[in-house]
């Protein structure tokens, strides 16, 4: 799903510097990305998402070379391909929960917004126990109903790859693990991968595969 | 793709935010259009009324406070003449002559004391009842009967010029002998009584029980041969009727009452330029004006004016627009973790641009509907505002 030879990737500043020898995630497989802050985690994310270009090597999802894409086609590939999933949820203020799932929809002409597509949103909404709050805002939600609102509308373009940006860290253990069981379910079903940033080592233990990024080591995680 | 939904859900759920942003384009909008509708309505009812008025002869003083008191009914009353300057004016058959004594008022509405031929000259036309034919009646304007309900028949009193003054003269309670048609002109807000029911309503006459037939002594303060004077006890009327119509008189020479303005029609050009120079003499106490004229001079002034609020308008215009850029670009500043979020999606700057694009139009559009309906209004009620506003 996720291949990565000779990235290298420089800020336009020169001050952060990143070199990724070589990398790769299989198709369904639920990687956890760690490492401290600074080294880099965020920036892979990006590059995966075709946000940013690397400087140097090749970065291939789901068969599609990225770093030889134009910018609309990397776009349109985000938006069809990945879904996001981001730490501070990333919720439109103004949007009732279900506006915000049917959201890519709305701001690109690559997704068309038919009745299934409302009707997978709805179902989306049940799944993740969101559907008595279609109607709120998310000003009224609490942490963990706004991350569930956050992943079903990163599920709802049926994505290849979630990619997710510490979308625990904003909430309490409970919260965490059920939100973990919900994003774990929600790929289960469909095969989806699932790249996820996070500092939360009691989670580790949940993902096929632990990436520590300050090396680049790829450690399998110990059978438990 | 759905900017304009997305627009329209952010300009609705902030909706103080985006009502005064509305707000603010229209009255910058709205405000010169206003101006110039306002003032060329104006414009238009000044000169209008002005031109078809040929000349005004008044006491000498503020030719501006006599045509605004002549032909608008303004508050302004300028000093009074004598009804000797009809009779001069007749003696010289250059010009047909129309008394007015506009000084006194009915609640707020003028009463303009004139002769019929006041009527004719103006094509006023009754659309109910009479003229007024006896003393102590009345010819209302259609917007006062209009507003106030009256009609032939009905009564109207008018006011006191001094509350106060309890030796002053008494309110005169007229009897509407008709109703006007609309013009559209400062008539539907006047009352027109006989020039001798002006004067009695300023004092000049009046009408009580016959002191020589009178048996009650108590009123008689002494009498004389063939003079009877009475006190304050004797009881004056108030309202003219059929029954006291004849007791009602005027003391003195009717040549020395006061007028405050005369409306001259000149047979024609010829007689109207003689006219004019006969009150070219500095030792007279009379000024003849030709209304158009003063009505010219004003609206000159009115337009230099104008020039300064246009002027202050567009530096307010200024102002404010640049007050909503920096509010629009600080907005900006704050949501640019959704344009973010919109960004990562998938979402590329010109969607970002194009979403905000929409907001802008739609900000424009309603601001644009609501300074249309502003006008349309304006547009619908501008004879009636500046009659109101400013003549």
């Amino acid at each position: 799903m996720i291949r990565l030879s000779d990235v290298r990737f420089c800020y336009p500043t020169g001050e952060f510097r990143l070199a990724i020898p070589e990398m790769s995630v299989a198709a369904g497989e639920k990687v956890a990305v760690i490492g401290p802050s600074g080294s880099g985690k965020t920036t892979l994310l990006n590059l995966v998402a075709g946000i940013l270009a690397p400087d140097n090597g090749s970065i291939n999802i789901a068969g599609t070379d990225l770093d030889r894409a134009t910018d609309q086609s990397r776009r349109d590939f985000r938006i069809t391909t990945i879904g996001f999933i981001f730490q501070d949820f990333g919720l439109i203020d103004y949007l009732d929960v279900l506006d915000n799932i049917l959201h890519p929809y709305r701001i690109t002409s690559s997704l068309t917004l038919t009745a299934p597509i409302r009707q997978r949103a709805l179902e989306l909404a049940e799944q993740l126990g969101v559907d008595t709050r279609l109607k709120h805002h998310p000003a009224t939600l609490s942490h963990g109903e706004r991350q569930r609102v956050a992943i079903c509308r990163a599920l709802l373009p049926d994505p290849k790859l979630i990619l997710a940006d510490e979308a625990t860290g904003n909430l309490d253990p409970d919260n965490k693990q059920l939100i973990l069981d919900a994003l774990f379910e929600a790929t289960s079903t469909n095969h989806t991968t699932l790249l996820a940033v996070t500092h939360d080592h009691e989670l580790l233990g949940r993902f096929d595969r632990i990436v520590d990024f300050r090396a680049f080591l790829v450690n399998e995680p110990e059978a438990s | 793709m759905d900017s304009l939904y997305l627009a329209w859900r952010y300009l609705s759920f902030y909706k103080v935010r985006s009502f005064i942003l509305i707000g603010c384009i229209t009255v910058i909008a709205a405000l010169p259009l206003a101006l110039e509708i306002l003032v060329n309505e104006s414009e238009r009812q000044l000169s209008l009324r002005a031109e078809s008025t040929p000349l005004l002869i008044g006491a000498k003083g503020s030719a501006l406070d006599l045509v605004m008191n002549s032909l608008y009914f303004s508050d302004a009353t300028p000093e009074p003449i004598t009804m000797a300057a009809v009779d001069q004016i007749l003696e010289s058959d250059l010009a047909s002559p129309i008394p007015l004594l506009i000084r006194y008022r009915t609640r707020t509405f003028p009463i303009v004391g004139t002769t019929l031929d006041y009527l004719d000259f103006r094509q006023l036309e009754i659309k109910n009842g009479n003229p007024f034919s006896l003393l102590g009646q009345c010819l209302v304007g259609a917007e006062i009967a209009r507003q106030l309900d009256l009609g032939p028949g009905d009564h109207l009193t008018s006011s006191p010029e001094a509350m106060f003054d309890i030796a002053g003269v008494y309110p005169l309670k007229m009897r509407i002998s008709g109703v006007l048609a609309e013009t559209n002109s400062a008539d539907d807000r006047a009352v027109f009584v006989d020039i001798r029911t002006a004067w009695i309503i300023s004092g000049l006459g009046h009408g009580h029980t016959d002191l020589a037939k009178s048996t009650d002594e108590s009123v008689i303060l002494k009498r004389e041969a063939g003079q009877v004077t009475a006190n304050a006890k004797l009881m004056q009327y108030n309202e003219i009727t059929e029954d006291n119509i004849d007791r009602f008189h005027l003391h003195g020479d009717p040549a020395t009452f006061p007028i405050t303005a005369v409306l001259a029609l000149p047979h024609d050009e010829k007689s109207g330029t003689i006219l004019q120079g006969r009150y070219l003499d500095q030792d007279s106490n009379y000024q003849i004006v030709t209304p158009a004229k003063v009505v010219d001079s004003l609206l000159a002034n009115i337009f230099r004016i104008r020039n300064v609020l246009d002027a202050v308008i567009l530096m307010v215009g200024t102002a404010t627009l640049m007050a909503l850029v920096l509010v629009f670009s600080l907005s900006l500043r704050l949501r640019s973790k959704e344009m973010e979020t919109i960004f990562k999606i998938g979402s590329s700057r010109a969607t970002i641009s194009r979403l905000l694009g929409a907001e802008i139009t739609i900000i424009g559009c309603l601001s644009g509907l609501l300074c249309l309906i502003i006008m349309l209004l304006l547009n619908h009620y501008d004879v009636e505002l500046v009659r109101r506003l400013f003549i």
